[in-house]
């Protein structure tokens, strides 16, 4: 075949391979990933009640947003200390990262829960 | 000659007036009561035998009876007092003193001990006290026993003498400088016994020194306004100053127990003792029992003294009213209200205080009345009208012979007012114009009734007030208050005082020049007039009515009137009401639009848990082993706890509440944890070796 490949098939070539390789991931991490993307859905749903209804109570409000973000950047810490692709953390047992983001979760959550007022 | 006699007259007439009027009361029922007020009994006896003594005296001069257990007690003390030979000079002196009045029986065998003790006394006496006691004592055994006599009574006599000065005043001792009007009295009193103890007569020069001595004694004699004369001894140290009244009784004591035991007569101005008797009767009622005691017993002195007795000229009352056609009443009785001889009371001359011209009133003479004892003047002078006076009394003795006896003073003089019913006639209130004169509105007013005029004006007219003010013998009369009051609604006042020609009184405000004055404040004025005098008995203080009175606009720079005083109790009333103005809340949203996006926050978990079956989720690495699995099981709680916990610290408790139960549970947590990991890691560590 002499023809050039488009950028529109290099897109859909380059979406596929992504899935394909994305199938292949552990079970484990993808739990990882869908709790990510819950977490980073619930912050987006509360901006856009924000965007709304204005924002009064802006405790309440960055409470919300960062209690979400924050237990998703400890689900990704999470995620990359479990991966055992990842040779910097080949010695760390995946337990004891799970007993540190299970420990930093309810200290993120107690912080969370006073600002919230 | 006529001049002469005139600027005589004159002389006479200034010097007359120069004396103020006064008026003495002799003693009364209001002397009885204080007394038996302020002698009081302390436990059924007085404190000492001084005061006893005291009491018994004043109670015998006003003639009050005294119950039968004070003599009982009375009597007790003494005979205690007079046994034994321990008892002092003076605590003897006075029981004697008490004894004397209250005559309880002493047995011979003490008296004669009594007289034995004085004796040695006398011959041993140092000081005047010492003196006085002694004598003193032997003078009063001497009432109930006639035959005391005191040896060498010139020895005693020139050695009391001896602590006289040359200015009439005694020492107490000769070693001791003081001197003062106070020992003199005793002194008197000390040589007036020794005088009427003596078995012969003494000699003559020794008794004529003395009364050099109290003439001496009386230049320094002290006078008072109204007439009282009176003794002071001036400030001391030492001994405690004795007052003008002690002192002064003192001296009255001695002098008249002196005077009751000289043949001749003491060379003494008889005014003298009507100066005296006012000093007394001048206290009034004292509220001291020693002052009433001072006062009683002196006034009893005087009242039978062989020097001159006083008389009191005194009025009952001295407001007369024409009204009630009042008559003139006098009394003349001597200190302690006793009678006097028989006398005729002239009134003389009156003169009124307003007018300096010379007595309205010829000499007249007031008719005695026998059953009430009082001098009678039935109708006053037709002269004499409404207002304040000083009426002149002199006293004539029938006999001649009382001359010399009683001593009167030569004018009386005393203070009277007269009162009276004041007619008002032709009232009446008028606003004239101006410039022209001429008479806009004209009320006539009754000022003896209520009256509401309705006036206005404005401030180019004027307002008139008058009347015409008429004493009951058809005099003029000018009172002390002729005052008209405008009261604006504002409560602002103005007042004016009404002048007056002879009999007619007016009043011309003129609106023109008053503008300024009335700050310039249009609208209604309350009108209020005040005609007042202590001897006008119909004083009237009335509101007229009122006038709408119309004033120019105030210019820029016109004074403000005064602020009126605020009520001071109107700050405990109420205040006024406080609107508080709420931070307005925030504009919340719509609640179902908050429900909505609460259900769209629940969406993603779902979302998630979804996602999780999808992938094939299973349980089958829990372990199964009974210790682990219970490990297991309490580590999903421990963390369930926590995040429950979180629940219940958002709802209701406080951060140092949750901070302790976060403690205890995180401890819980970490141990059960580290059990369950570190049995998951020995598990997956097992089957990756294997």
């Amino acid at each position: 075949m002499g023809r050039t490949p488009s950028s529109k098939e290099d897109a859909q070539a380059l979406f596929h391979s992504l899935r394909s390789a994305y199938a292949a991931t552990p079970v484990n991490l993808k739990i990882i990933d869908l709790y990510v993307g819950f977490a980073v859905f619930t912050a987006l749903i509360q901006v856009v009640y924000m965007a709304i209804v204005g924002s009064f109570p802006f405790n309440s409000f960055l409470s919300g947003v960062l209690s979400c973000v924050g237990t998703a950047v400890l689900a990704v810490c999470l995620r990359i200390q479990v991966n055992k692709e990842n040779k910097d953390f080949k010695d760390l047992p995946p337990e004891r990262a799970f007993a540190d983001f299970v420990l930093c979760n309810l200290v993120l959550h107690l912080v969370i829960m006073n600002f919230l007022g | 000659m006529a001049r002469s006699l005139a600027g005589f007259l004159v002389l006479f007439l200034f010097v007359s007036i120069c004396e103020p009027a006064s008026l003495f009361q002799p003693i009364s029922d209001s002397h009885r009561s204080a007394a038996l007020e302020l002698f009081t009994l302390d436990h059924g006896s007085f404190k000492s035998l001084e005061e006893t003594y005291e009491a018994l005296r004043t109670f015998e001069v006003l003639g009050i009876e005294k119950t039968p257990d004070v003599t009982a007690t009375v009597c007790h003390s003494i005979s205690e007092t007079v046994g034994p030979s321990s008892s002092t000079q003076k605590d003897l002196f006075y029981a004697l003193k008490v004894n004397s009045i209250a005559e309880c029986k002493i047995n011979e065998k003490a008296s004669q001990a009594i007289i034995t003790r004085l004796n040695a006394a006398v011959k041993g006496a140092s000081s005047l006290l010492d003196f006085y006691y002694s004598v003193g004592g032997l003078v009063l055994i001497k009432s109930s026993k006639a035959d005391v006599h005191l040896a060498d009574a010139e020895g005693v006599f020139r050695s009391v003498k001896a602590f006289s000065q040359s200015d009439g005043r005694w020492r107490y001792s000769s070693n001791n400088p003081e001197s003062s009007a106070f020992a003199a009295g005793i002194a008197l009193e000390t040589l007036a016994g020794i005088v009427s103890l003596a078995s012969s007569e003494l000699d003559e020069s020794l008794i004529s020194t003395l009364k050099n001595d109290i003439s001496k004694l009386f230049d320094s004699i002290e006078k008072y306004d109204d007439g009282a004369l009176y003794f002071d001894d001036k400030l001391v140290d030492g001994r405690e100053h004795q007052g003008s009244l002690s002192t002064t009784s003192s001296v009255v004591r001695g002098l008249t127990a002196f005077a009751a035991v000289t043949a001749g007569s003491l060379n003494l101005p008889r005014d003298k003792m009507l100066g005296l008797a006012k000093f007394f009767l001048g206290i009034g009622v004292p509220g001291d029992a020693k002052d009433l005691f001072n006062q009683i017993d002196s006034l009893a002195c005087l009242e039978s003294n062989r020097v001159s007795i006083p008389l009191i000229l005194s009025l009952p009352s001295t407001v007369l009213s024409l009204t009630k056609k009042d008559s003139l009443q006098v009394r003349v009785n001597t200190v302690l209200g006793s009678n006097a001889p028989p006398l005729t009371v002239k009134l003389v001359e009156a003169f009124s205080s307003s007018s300096k011209d010379a007595s309205p009133v010829e000499s007249q003479e007031l008719k005695f009345d026998t059953g009430t004892a009082v001098h009678i003047l039935n109708n006053l002078p037709k002269s004499i009208d409404v207002g304040s006076y000083t009426f002149v009394f002199e006293i004539v003795f029938h006999e001649p012979d009382h001359e010399k006896i009683y001593v009167t003073g030569s004018q009386t003089k005393v203070p009277i007012f007269v009162t009276g019913l004041i007619k008002i006639e032709n009232a009446e209130i008028t606003v004239l114009d101006s410039d022209l004169g001429s008479i806009e509105t004209q009320k006539k007013l009754d000022l003896a009734g209520q009256n509401t005029v309705s006036l206005a004006a404005n401030h180019l007219q004027k307002l008139r007030l008058s009347f015409q003010l008429t004493t009951p013998h058809g005099r003029a009369f000018k009172p002390h208050q002729a005052l008209l009051k405008l009261r604006h609604e504002s409560k602002v006042e103005h007042v004016f005082v009404v002048g007056n020609s002879g009999k007619q009184f007016e009043i011309i405000l003129n609106f023109l020049g008053l503008v300024e004055k009335f700050f310039y404040l249009s609208g209604r004025y309350d009108i209020e007039l005040t005609v007042g005098d202590a001897v006008m008995e119909n004083s009237l203080l009335r509101s007229i009515g009122h006038i709408e009175v119309d004033l120019p606009e105030p210019p820029e720079k016109a004074p403000r009137p005064p602020p009126q005083p605020v009520d001071p109790y109107s700050r405990y009333g109420p205040k006024a009401e406080i609107t508080h103005i709420f931070r307005a809340p925030e504009k919340l949203p719509p609640k179902e639009l908050s429900l909505a996006f609460l259900g769209l926050t629940i969406l993603p978990l779902l979302g998630f848990l979804i996602g999780l079956l999808r992938l094939g989720v299973n349980l089958k690495n829990f372990p199964t082993k009974a210790v682990p699995a219970t490990f297991a099981i309490l580590f999903h709680g421990g963390i369930g706890a926590v995040l429950l916990l979180y629940v219940l610290f958002w709802l209701k408790l406080d951060l140092f509440q949750t901070l302790k139960l976060v403690g205890l549970l995180g401890v819980f947590l970490v141990f059960v944890g580290h059990r369950i990991l570190s049995h998951l890691a020995a598990t997956s560590a097992k089957l990756k070796s294997a």
